[in-house]
């Protein structure tokens, strides 16, 4: 149960890119807390799989580090800084190395899928480069260069909300790939999809952010899927973390622990 | 057959609704009153159609002389006028009035402030918006262009506030997510979001200032309706007709018009 992910060196190019998580709390009303004192430290490389049942914080832990939810204690130490103190531009600058990949995609549905990944360069542009949609020519050409790695580079000019789940999923990697990020939030990202979609997904994530040196940590709740992509499994239940190990070290004494009940597993 | 049992008699599908039968009488009981103090009576409304058939008896055949034609011809091209700019201005100006309303995207006490001002803007109708501003700033167009700018911010402010309060959060939590400044993600996040319903309303406020330019006319607001109140001061009944002819004639190809804009933004 307590079994330490196996050591990982610094990323090829020398930059730290790990991520140290201290006491972590979160309540979103008064005296419940839906966290309670996480702390985890994420190797500045491959991919991590956060496990639980709903509802037990694997959500509001993704979120707490890029801030869409603001945690209400601890420490997230990340690139030097500490996320959970960070506000206004310091925190944009700080969310932008950190790609999101959400459950149900979260694409603007109106705008074209080109759009849609440039949006991943928004930290970096001026607001008139976004209105005039005057992004940077060398932008343009990495969006379209990512959309071919992920097998959408026929669609470019095609709306978001014309697109299938898988493709829409894709476009949501794109563009988190397109801020150039030193680390990869996946919430949920085949929930919303059918099994051989999911594969190819979870695939699609583990291979890009592998060839760029990107750390992932992803909220899953097919079991199989994380066995299969990650290097290390956390497991949550209630708020705590109560596995941590790699895939091979994760049996089915632990998963009755993280999900309770056992009548499923068998 | 035995297991249901036969329904016990004093079970009542629709009771009497003594609250609402007493609101009813009540209100019967008020327009009677209302009408007597008003000294709205039968006689009078029938005495009524006979002034409204010499009236318009004398306002056939419509006067088309050239010098009225001529009259005709620079009143309506300023009221025109007076509407084309009353829209574009109270849409641009609306449209952060109304950002700046909306409770999912503002602060609390911008949201407030925003939303009290287009309170403030919609409390009077625009022919008395346009007594003031005759008062302020004299007879002519200017008075009556700024009024139905106060008209326009009042409606158009008021239906982007709570269209952006409809649009999806995820979508514009996605593109905050890769660290934008606020500005990209109203840009990049909320406007594509809001924005065929923006063109919607503004082609109906074009419309709609299109009718309300020859009514600010009436009272020294410019345009159309200053020649009308002439006609009738002059009882020129004849020439009326004309105009009142016209102003139906603009106001049902602007409704046209605007109809189409919002076809084709849909």
């Amino acid at each position: 149960m307590d079994a330490k992910a196996p050591f990982k060196p610094a990323a090829a190019d020398g930059i730290d890119r790990s991520l140290v998580i201290r006491h972590l709390r979160k309540e979103y009303r008064s005296g419940i807390a839906v966290l309670k004192d996480v702390s985890l430290t994420f190797e500045g490389r491959g991919m991590t799989a956060i496990i639980g049942p709903s509802g037990t914080g694997k959500s509001t832990l993704v979120r707490c580090i890029n801030r869409l939810v603001d945690p209400t204690a601890g420490e997230m130490l990340f690139m030097g800084q500490d996320l959970a103190k960070l506000r206004g531009s310091a925190l944009r600058m700080a969310r932008r190395r950190i790609g999101m990949v959400f459950q149900e995609y979260n694409l603007v549905e109106r705008l074209t899928v080109i759009e849609n990944v440039l949006c991943g360069r928004l930290g970096y542009l001026p607001v008139w480069r976004a209105w005039m949609r005057k992004f940077p020519p060398g932008d343009i050409d990495r969006a379209f260069r990512l959309l071919d790695a992920v097998g959408l580079g026929d669609f470019s000019n095609i709306r978001a909300d014309q697109l299938s789940g898988g493709q829409r999923q894709r476009v949501g990697i794109a563009r988190a790939l397109m801020q150039d990020p030193d680390l990869i939030l996946a919430d949920e990202p085949t929930s919303s999809l059918d099994p051989k979609t999911s594969v190819e997904i979870m695939e699609l994530i583990a291979r890009r952010a592998g060839e760029r040196d990107i750390p992932v940590i992803v909220n899953i709740h097919n079991v199989e899927l994380a066995r299969r992509y990650a290097d290390r499994i956390v497991g949550m239940a209630k708020g705590e973390v109560v596995f941590d190990g790699p895939p091979s070290a994760l049996e089915d004494s632990h998963l009755l622990t993280i999900y309770g009940g056992e009548g499923w597993l068998e | 057959m035995s297991d249901i049992p036969a329904p016990a008699p004093t079970r009542v599908a629709f009771p009497p609704n003594w609250p609402m039968r007493i609101g009813f009488a009540v209100l019967a009981l008020y327009i009677v009153y209302a009408s007597t103090i008003l000294d709205i009576t039968w006689t009078r409304f029938i005495a009524g159609f006979g002034h409204a058939e010499r009236f318009l008896s004398r306002m056939f055949p419509p006067d088309f002389a050239p010098d009225k034609l001529a009259l005709l011809q620079s009143g309506m091209i300023e009221s025109l006028q007076i509407a084309v700019l009353a829209t574009i201005f109270g849409v641009a100006l609306s449209l952060p009035l109304g950002l700046a309303a909306a409770r999912n995207l503002c602060p609390a006490p911008l949201a407030w402030t925003s939303r009290t001002l287009i309170a403030l803007f919609r409390t009077f109708h625009p022919v008395i918006v346009a007594i003031l501003f005759v008062k302020a700033v004299g007879f002519g167009a200017l008075a009556g262009v700024l009024a139905l700018i106060i008209a326009s911010m009042g409606f158009l402010s008021k239906l982007i506030g709570e269209a952006v309060e409809e649009m999806s959060m995820k979508q514009m939590e996605a593109v905050r997510a890769t660290g934008a400044p606020f500005l990209s993600v109203v840009v990049m996040g909320v406007m594509p979001q809001v924005l065929p319903r923006f063109i919607g309303f503004s082609a109906y406020q074009l419309d709609s200032n299109l009718r309300n330019s020859a009514l600010v006319g009436l009272v020294g607001g410019g345009g159309i309706g200053a020649t009308l109140f002439t006609a009738f001061q002059r009882f020129d009944y004849d020439f009326v007709l004309t105009i009142v002819l016209t102003i139906i004639a603009i106001v049902m190809v602007g409704e046209i018009l605007s109809g189409w804009v919002r076809r084709l933004f849909q």
